[in-house]
């Protein structure tokens, strides 16, 4: 569980983190999601106690970070920037952080063999690749086998094997009844992996829902429907909060209405469709427009056409 | 390429250690052992500490005949002895530093907090640790270059000296003392300044460009404030001979002390209330 109360973080004259509250609950998987810059890490680095907050508080499993006696059995982070020596083996930095909390060596080794570093953990950890490095720093996040796992972009860095692997972790750890929270700047991905999503930009937040919530407001339930038959399917399906555009011959798009919604009506009208497809690919674009005036950083063209 | 493991469920530990001091301590002896640099440094501090007192031997015994009776009036075989000390505290100064601006450069430090957030036992664990192993590694050298350089000596019947004679002992092990309160005292700048570079500065600043700058000052200022800088008041530890301007060994030792503990105290201030 991790609660954060009117937090707010200042670097110099720089508001990084603005008035930011939410909670983070147990057994399901909450995606942070945001823009490069929108505050992400520097949450996380207030809820670690690495930073202190200008304003505000935030607490993990009913406490402040360093308050816990066992901090790595509470939580497990990964943090964006590096955390490693790069003179020292994956498997010494490890084992120089179990010892802190008398953890012994075989669990060092068990987290070795989970993150598939066996064969390179005698190596330096400067010699890593971004994804090796990424998976060494997952390790040491799960060493103390903590209640509440964070996260900041876990799957950079990683080939989609390892995206897979990823999630299908992140899952069972919020499946085991422990609090996940994980931050991305992709809107995919965290369709994929999270339950719940906390959505912030530019150091304030901008959404606080389940991600099946948030998907069918972004895409305004949005769906592309192919049909024999679709000039009649347009009259079936006409209604007040219904509309729907004839984007070819036999091609509609559907606004208004979900997709089995429509595949019901067709099925009771004898209606046959070729397809029937929600259009998830405006999502990216639906949380481009729901973060647009977030952007810290615009582009030179982005902000040439703002000012034309 | 490894492979991932086929297990994506977490096992669980079935353990549950607090943080405490001996533990952090354990840590960071992983840590220091666990660098190469460190190794390097620490053999470089051995073989600087035992190779110059054998030199000064050598070249001392074979140029004696040729030597004036003022020149030889002026070696001390305990200078000797003792010349490596002088050399080999920069190699332990950058480890010192290193010891702690490492972790920041590479990010390292995040880890280090993240497990121990109190952040002070990381400190005090990171100088016992040093502390210890600079005193134990350097203690062997600096006896043996006693030895050796005054078996070397011995054999020209000059500049004979006993370890039992009054101060001798005393300035022997302080040789080694010294060092291990350089490595603790560059060890708090290192944390104060947070940069490998800078601390490195700061310490050769402290020790080798203020102390010959006193030159500057008026004899007797020079007199009055040169024996109470960190490096002449270490340096009682191992010297043999004290004069009206040099503090006394134990005077200038706990003042050497107090230094390193106000570097400590202020890095300790800093590292609790600033961000990292």
């Amino acid at each position: 569980m991790i609660e954060a109360r009117s937090l707010s973080k200042e670097y110099g004259d720089k508001r990084a983190v603005d008035d930011l509250s939410f909670t983070v609950r147990p057994g399901v998987v909450t995606g942070f999601l945001g823009p490069n810059g929108s505050g992400k890490s520097t949450t996380m680095r207030l809820v670690l106690g690495l930073d202190r907050p200008t304003a505000g508080d935030v607490l993990v499993n009913g406490k402040h970070y360093r308050e816990h006696l066992a901090p790595l059995h509470e939580v497990g982070a990964l943090l964006e920037a590096r955390s490693v020596h790069t003179g020292r083996s994956a498997f010494n930095h490890l084992l120089a952080l179990a010892r802190t909390h008398g953890i012994p060596r075989r669990r060092v080794d068990e987290l070795i063999d989970l993150v598939g570093l066996r064969e390179v953990a005698k190596k330096r950890a400067g010699q890593f690749s971004l994804g090796m490095g990424q998976r060494l720093g997952i390790a040491s996040a799960l060493l103390g086998d903590p209640s509440t796992v964070m996260l900041d972009e876990p799957v950079i860095g990683l080939h989609p094997e390892g995206i897979h692997w990823m999630r299908t972790l992140l899952k069972g750890l919020a499946a085991d009844g422990r609090t996940v929270f994980v931050s991305s700047h992709l809107m995919s991905e965290m369709a994929l992996t999270a339950d719940h999503l906390i959505v912030i930009g530019r150091g304030r937040k901008i959404a606080d829902t389940s991600t099946s919530e948030f998907l069918s407001q972004a895409s305004g339930n949005v769906v592309r429907v192919r049909s024999p038959r679709a000039t009649e399917l347009e009259a079936l399906l006409a209604g007040p909060d219904v509309s729907v555009a004839a984007l070819e011959p036999n091609l509609l798009e559907v606004h208004g209405l979900t997709a089995s919604q429509i595949g019901d009506a067709a099925a009771a009208a004898g209606l046959a469709l070729h397809e029937l497809t929600p259009q998830q690919a405006s999502l990216e674009e639906a949380f481009m427009d729901l973060t647009r005036e977030d952007v810290e950083f615009r582009t030179a063209a982005g902000e040439s056409e703002a000012v034309a | 390429m490894s492979t991932l493991s086929n297990v994506e469920r977490l096992p669980r530990a079935g353990h549950t250690g607090r943080v405490t001091q001996p533990r952090v301590v354990f840590s960071e002896w992983t840590k220091l052992h666990s660098l190469r640099s460190t190794r390097w440094s620490l053999l470089a501090g051995v073989l600087l500490t035992m190779a110059f007192p054998l030199i000064f031997a050598a070249v001392t015994s074979s140029h004696w005949g040729s030597m004036s009776p003022h020149e030889k009036a002026d070696r001390h075989p305990l200078d000797i002895a003792l010349a490596g000390v002088n050399v080999s505290q920069l190699a332990i100064a950058v480890l010192g530093v290193l010891v702690i601006t490492g972790e920041y450069s590479t990010g390292m430090i995040r880890a280090s907090f993240t497990a121990v957030p109190k952040r002070l036992p990381v400190l005090w664990a990171k100088t016992v640790v040093f502390a210890v192993v600079v005193l134990l590694l350097m203690l062997p050298p600096v006896l043996a270059s006693f030895f050796a350089s005054q078996a070397i000596l011995s054999r020209h019947h000059i500049l004979q000296v006993s370890f039992s004679d009054p101060g001798v002992a005393r300035s022997v092990i302080g040789g080694a003392v010294y060092l291990m309160l350089v490595g603790i005292f560059a060890l708090g700048i290192g944390a104060i300044v947070r940069n490998t570079a800078g601390g490195i500065a700061t310490f050769a600043a402290i020790f080798f460009v203020i102390p010959p700058l006193m030159n500057i000052l008026p004899t007797s200022w020079n007199n009055a404030i040169s024996q109470y800088l960190p490096s002449e008041a270490g340096r009682q530890l191992f010297s043999l001979t004290h004069d009206a301007h040099t503090l006394s060994p134990l005077p200038g030792a706990l003042l050497f002390v107090g230094y390193c503990a106000l570097v400590l105290g202020i890095a300790a201030v800093l590292l609790v209330r600033r961000d990292t």
